[in-house]
């Protein structure tokens, strides 16, 4: 395998493979905390049971995203020394900010999880609430390096050198803003529907404990308004894209030909060579409208980007594809969740709406790698879009196969060992309550 | 004046990351050599505060290619091979400790738990010497014109290199013994750790000077630096008369004072090593170097790094300190 592949496959699988650990470590602190809160307030103990069991969860993958984080920082380094020779200067303060939250949250983690009898209850419930503060703090920082790679910002590059360097200007790029409240609300959402669909299966399966039915009513609080909160984000980074990166636009909608009055593409397939999209269906103003608020406003196809500079149609248009299509799907299960609340519904008994749930429970988290997808494979042939290209950062060092088989093996076997703890923590709260 | 100012900030990182970071691996070290009798004592110990321990390699690494982006790059080409290594030893052993802490049945996986965490604690640490050994060795290139051997893995896979992996096994073992005094809670407990102390002692003593042979024999960089700096002589001697202080104490179970003298032993040879190293930040196999000036970000980059910095350790340490007096302090053994 070649080289550049194997080190951009690597990447791509230490990254979205963290990112789960990453969302989950940023939302689920705060469904731990809520439960801590409403046992202060109740005294009902399953809120204390509830907490408790979902601090060793939190616990659990918390301390596997902070490893995998570890191997992430030297990561960058490991297989794109170029890039990182450059960039750490300029893209490294939210880094370095990041490093002080991430300290927070392993402190404050490490208070919640043994200080139980140690300190006072509100000192305790501050606790909890800091960890998922300092963890939210962590996924903006990182996203806003992120983004900085798609709006590099904060140097001039004259000639090939990188002068007048600005790390504050970096950092608060123009794509940090709307990458950092998607992906921190997407966390939300995801997290939500994964946890409430666990707890639906396990009300499913028989399982017909309190423990469960308010295990799930927190979470889907969470994952429905977190729900409604992605196409409003989504529209504001798309919006944003449309302006910077019109390369990316053009290959999320499939967008071939320069054109006013551009249609929305849903669906379909999109063809490099014929240049068309078969068998999609077309909104007629859609995308001017969406990408520009105007319905007759210009929308750049790929037809005016260099062809060494298109990202791969095909990936970035299905991932979008996918990403919309489950968020919307989301907000559709959050409208009718808050319906039945407004009505008055014994939701929490009806079994076609915990089979939803249930099948709900993986959406989230495959719309947070597919939209992950678009931004990473949406910005190819690029590293520092406009500036460095993916391939001239690679590291010199040959056989980067080795490294990614490694890791591909390292990362099997600890997805399999979570997915094993997970269900024994599941079980064992079964036998607690006889259920 | 930035540069030196972040430098030191690092120093302080790496320093604390062998103290605590160490205790930690070296905490794994215990029980593969002791067994299962010392792992309810080593979970208890390490439970809370592991994962603040290791915070601090995170901390110098973003300092490193934020701050000294070019030797940051030098580490992660030349030296990709063990880095990988040793990173796959931490998310083994973290997620081991973890797993085995957090699982809700104590059967037969936590045999297979207890030991992935041993085994990749002691390879964890062992890579981390490896790796950092070839900083000072003199073995890196500084061209990209030699073989794949002489560019990835000669700078690691040599005679220095290993005794420095073992030096680093032993002194972590040495540091968690030290710790642990204080943590367990049986008569028994005490003696076998105490014994296991004196071991790691020999060991550290046998492979402290097999790095300086190792240097000699493979006409490396290492021992000529050494030798030319008073200081850090002066720092070797120290920590070596210290040796019999501290045995005093284990024998009179003075916990504190202890790990106090532990702790002035690590930052010692840790001073005496940056006392070597100082202004370089990586010697070359020509005899040149990459000194921190040379490797340094731009004016703007380390101030901007070095005000991020100085609000991190203003709010890391107040939060460290209230972490360790909830959970470390009153040793258990009085």
């Amino acid at each position: 395998m070649e080289d550049l592949l194997a080190a951009r496959m690597q990447m791509a699988i230490s990254l979205g493979w963290h990112i789960i650990f990453a969302c989950i470590g940023m939302a689920m602190p705060f469904f731990m905390a809520y439960a801590e809160w409403k046992w202060m307030k109740t005294k009902d103990p399953i809120y204390l049971d509830l907490a408790k069991s979902w601090s060793k969860g939190v616990a659990i993958f918390f301390a596997v995203g902070a490893v995998s984080g570890t191997l992430l920082s030297f990561e960058l380094g490991l297989l794109w020394p170029t890039f990182m020779e450059h960039a750490g200067p300029i893209f490294g303060m939210p880094f370095s900010m990041e490093g002080t939250a991430f300290f927070v949250e392993a402190i404050a983690l490490g208070v919640f999880l043994y200080g139980w009898d140690k300190i006072s209850p509100i000192a305790h419930w501050i606790s909890g609430l800091l960890v998922g503060i300092s963890g939210v703090m962590s996924g903006i920082f990182v996203v806003a390096a992120n983004a900085w790679m798609n709006s590099p910002a904060g140097f001039d590059f004259i000639d090939g050198e990188y002068i007048n360097i600005d790390p504050v200007a970096a950092m608060f790029n123009d794509a940090w803003f709307t990458q950092a409240t998607h992906m921190t609300f997407a966390a939300f959402a995801s997290t939500g529907f994964a946890v409430a669909g666990v707890h639906a299966i396990m009300l499913l399966r028989g399982h017909k404990i309190r423990f469960h039915k308010e295990a799930l009513k927190i979470a889907l609080i969470f994952g429905a308004i977190a729900a409604f909160a992605m196409p409003i984000t989504g529209d504001l980074a798309a919006k944003d894209v449309a302006k910077r990166q019109p390369a990316k636009l053009a290959a999320m909608e499939a967008h071939y030909h320069t054109s006013k009055n551009a249609p929305l593409i849903i669906g379909g397939i999109p063809n490099d060579e014929t240049q068309k999209v078969e068998y999609a269906i077309e909104i007629p103003g859609g995308l001017s409208f969406l990408a520009h608020g105007d319905f007759d406003a210009e929308v750049i196809g790929l037809d005016q980007i260099p062809e060494d500079e298109r990202p791969p149609t095909i990936v970035v248009h299905f991932a979008f594809q996918i990403m919309v299509g489950l968020g919307s799907l989301m907000m559709l299960i959050g409208f009718i969740y808050f319906f039945m609340r407004w009505r008055k519904w014994d939701y929490i008994n009806s079994k076609w709406w915990l089979r939803l749930l249930a099948l709900a429970t993986p959406i989230g988290f495959i719309a947070l790698e597919a939209g992950w997808t678009v931004t990473e494979v949406g910005r190819q042939p690029w590293i520092i879009y406009k500036v460095m290209r993916t391939k001239d950062a690679l590291t010199p060092m040959p056989g980067i196969q080795f490294s990614l088989i490694t890791v591909v093996f390292v990362y099997s076997i600890l997805t399999l060992a979570v997915i094993w703890l997970m269900y024994r923590q599941i079980k064992s709260i079964h036998e607690k309550y006889n259920a | 004046m930035y540069t030196e100012l972040i430098m030191i900030v690092m120093g302080i990182s790496l320093v604390l990351y062998m103290i605590l970071g160490g205790a930690d691996f070296g905490a794994g070290i215990i029980e593969l050599f002791i067994g299962d009798k010392s792992n309810s004592t080593v979970s208890r110990a390490m439970a809370p505060v592991w994962e603040a321990n290791h915070m601090w390699l995170v901390i110098a690494i973003v300092i490193l290619f934020n701050g000294f982006p070019k030797a940051y790059v030098i580490l992660s080409t030349n030296l990709h091979i063990p880095i990988l290594l040793f990173l796959i030893a931490i998310i083994f052993r973290g997620t081991a400790f973890t797993f085995r802490h957090y699982d809700a049945y104590h059967d037969k996986s936590e045999k297979l738990y207890s030991a992935i965490f041993r085994y990749s604690s002691l390879l964890a640490v062992f890579f981390l010497g490896v790796t950092i050994s070839a900083f000072f060795s003199g073995t890196i290139p500084n061209d990209n014109t030699g073989s794949f051997t002489e560019q990835y893995i000669y700078p690691w896979f040599n005679w220095f290199a290993l005794s420095v992996g073992i030096f680093l096994v032993t002194i972590s073992a040495y540091i968690a013994g030290i710790f642990l005094l204080g943590e367990v809670k049986t008569e028994s407990g005490y003696n076998s750790i105490r014994k296991f102390i004196s071991y790691t002692f020999g060991l550290s003593i046998i492979s402290g000077i097999s790095i300086f042979m190792t240097s000699f024999f493979s006409d490396l960089q290492f021992h000529k630096l050494f030798l030319n700096h008073p200081l850090s002589i002066g720092t070797g001697i120290i920590v070596t008369l210290m040796v019999p202080y501290i045995f005093r104490l284990i024998k009179s179970r003075n916990i504190w004072k202890m790990r106090f003298a532990v702790g002035t032993q690590m930052l010692l040879i840790m001073i005496g090593w940056f006392i070597i190293q100082w202004p370089n930040l990586v010697v070359f196999s020509d005899g040149t170097s990459l000194t921190m000036h040379n490797a340094a970000g731009p004016t703007a980059t380390m101030k901007v790094l070095f005000i991020a910095l100085a609000i991190g350790v203003v709010i890391i340490f107040p939060a460290l300190y209230f972490l360790f007096r909830l959970f470390k302090a009153e040793p258990n053994l009085k």
